[in-house]
């Protein structure tokens, strides 16, 4: 095999730079917290300077850790409302109510909705501070509630809001170009013969797009299981109510200094993702 | 069962174009009906106006004593088999045919039962578990038109029916799909660009250019008399002779020119082009080229002078300035 007619010596010099790279960047430090997984490394003090491998204890002590329990199942509800739930569901509700609208319109949004998406993480968490904190949020001030402090009192809902708001962009544009492939005369068929729009979305549109529905579905759900955002907003807090896995991984590994214990825990969260992952494709390939 | 009436009806885009431009129209109770014309001609935009898949921007559209102008498509009664059938890929034929049935919510035992009913009749009952994809290009418009039938509709509209089969399905399709309308005798408007399929298929024709009908009449009518020169050029498989004389234009069809001792054209054979039965001779008359058919076997040599007459009942007579048949 050599396509490019280089020879397959001077085409290793080419590919070579770029491999160097994802190797010292990508796989290094991906074997590197799979190895420090099973040590009891930490951040300061002895551990830090001659760590011990302890083998598999830091797994078992992960799966018996109320807190990573807690953690677990906030980060499956944090990715059931905000993501497959709420982007997907708005993302696709936006796309096809904007193919009826008038252009302008239909820009202005997409726009809008493309603006959330593509600030970055730090500037959109002060944004939204400014609208939920408490006294001057604008929320609060518009609901004529300034006491209340919605991080606070109900913070998963608000990361849950938050991420939909940010997220959503992504599922919009995908399934705009999704419903362009939908062929009209499918849509006018069932229009004529007097379907509502949610039979037409059921019989005709939905079939057409579950390839793309479940693509999205798999995306998005994997970058909500590993956003970190969340902590920027609310730190975990308070008392760990929206403590999501990534962040709970981060305060132990920079806030406890238990980075053995950490990587371990990043390991299961990098099993969670496979399960989500082999569960996609498992439904992508029963539609083939 | 029910006629069409259109009065006044205009189609316009956001962009301005009027493809459908006050155009007043009847078609009667269990007809067959064309509409005829080039691409662009609004004749697609009259039959989505019909179906009420585009807004009607001025004038009414009435379906038996029904106005149905402000109407959504799924209450007009009206049934469409599109350019490409739109079967939906993912459903059996069963379930395409049923599914306007589905959709007011009959009785699955119902839904099945019309589908094979309807499915017979079009001789599709063997393929009624097959998915669209599995079938050929005649079992899918077939697939399309028992899908149209099931929903017993008032009136039965096709987009270029027949344009997606290869020409020798076609005339087989052709045959059925008028043998199938009279049985129905359900009104049936269809749109096509190809004046032949119009000329064989339908009762009544309506040409139609730039939004407008130019001529409607029977497919004899159309063909013997077209009413203004575009008409003229547009129907027949072989265009008619238009040839400037004065403040006319005399048009004879190339079909009802023979040679004759004496008559209206004399020229010189340039070309000489092989129709099957027939063949086309052009003649070189000086500035212009008529062209007239003869029998197999009887062509002229290439460079003889010939002369060609018609039967004076043939030879139609255009206003130079207007287009519009005198006589």
């Amino acid at each position: 095999m050599d396509s490019s007619g280089l020879g397959v010596r001077r085409a290793a010099g080419f590919v070579a730079p770029a491999l160097l790279l994802i190797g010292v960047f990508l796989v290094f430090p991906a074997l590197w917290t799979l190895y420090i997984g099973i040590t009891n490394y930490q951040l300061t003090g002895p551990a830090a300077a001659n760590p011990q491998v302890v083998g598999l204890d830091n797994l078992a002590e992960a799966v018996r850790d109320p807190l990573f329990t807690n953690s677990l199942w906030l980060t499956a509800l944090f990715v059931l409302f905000s993501a497959v739930i709420g982007q997907n569901v708005l993302g696709f509700v936006l796309a096809w109510l904007l193919r009826s609208v008038s252009p302008w319109l239909r820009r202005t949004t997409e726009g809008l909705v493309l603006l959330c998406w593509i600030l970055p993480s730090t500037v959109v968490a002060f944004l939204w501070f400014a609208v939920l904190s408490r006294d001057t949020g604008t929320l609060g001030l518009l609901l004529g509630q300034p006491e209340t402090s919605w991080l606070v009192q109900y913070p998963m809902t608000s990361l849950v809001i938050f991420n939909v708001w940010r997220g959503t962009a992504f599922s919009m544009l995908l399934y705009t170009s999704a419903l362009a492939a939908v062929p009209p005369s499918q849509l006018e068929t069932a229009r004529l013969a007097g379907a509502s729009g949610w039979q037409t979305v059921r019989d005709v549109v939905f079939p057409h797009i579950r390839g793309h529905v479940l693509t999205n579905t798999l995306l998005i759900s994997l970058w909500t299981a590993n956003d970190f955002t969340p902590f920027l907003l609310t730190s975990g807090g308070p008392n760990h109510q929206s403590e999501v896995l990534p962040v709970l991984i981060y305060r132990q590994a920079l806030e406890g200094g238990r980075l053995g214990y950490a990587s371990a825990m990043s390991m299961l969260l990098l099993v969670g993702n496979l399960v989500i992952a082999l569960v996609y494709l498992r439904l992508l390939r029963r539609r083939a | 069962m029910a006629a069409i009436t259109a009065e006044g009806l205009s189609t316009v885009y956001p962009n301005g174009v009027r493809a459908v431009d006050a155009l007043d129209l009847k078609i009667t109770d269990g007809e067959l009906f064309a509409l005829l014309g080039p691409s662009g001609c609004g004749k697609t935009t009259l039959l989505r106006t019909i179906a009420g898949l585009e807004g009607a921007t001025d004038g009414t559209v009435a379906i038996g004593d029904r106005d149905v102008t402000r109407l959504q498509p799924g209450e007009r009664r009206v049934a469409m088999v599109f350019q490409d059938y739109a079967l939906f890929p993912h459903m059996t034929v069963s379930e395409n045919i049923a599914y306007p049935l589905r959709v007011r919510g009959a009785a699955k035992s119902v839904q099945r039962e019309t589908a094979v009913r309807t499915a017979g009749g079009l001789s599709l009952g063997d393929l009624l578990d097959r998915r669209p994809g599995q079938l050929s290009g005649g079992q899918q418009q077939r697939a399309a038109l028992a899908r149209a039938v099931a929903a017993s509709a008032e009136v039965l509209l096709l987009d270029e029916p027949l344009s997606n089969l290869d020409a020798r399905l076609r005339l087989e399709a052709r045959t059925f799909l008028k043998k199938l309308q009279r049985e129905l005798a359900l009104t049936t408007v269809f749109v096509t660009h190809d004046q032949a399929e119009a000329l064989a298929l339908a009762d009544r024709i309506a040409v139609m250019d730039d939004g407008r009908i130019r001529q409607l009449g029977t497919p004899r009518e159309v063909f013997q008399r077209p009413a203004d020169t575009f008409v003229a050029n547009f129907i027949g498989s072989t265009p008619m002779n238009l040839v400037p004389r004065g403040s006319e234009i005399i048009g004879v069809r190339p079909e009802y020119l023979s040679p004759a001792a004496g008559g209206l054209f004399t020229g010189e054979v340039s070309i000489v082009e092989n129709l099957g039965v027939t063949s086309l001779v052009t003649l070189d008359c000086g500035e212009d080229q008529i062209g007239y058919v003869v029998p197999e076997d009887d062509e002229p040599e290439i460079g003889a002078t010939v002369t060609v007459d018609a039967p004076p009942a043939r030879v139609l007579r255009y206003d130079r300035e207007t287009g519009l048949l005198v006589r």
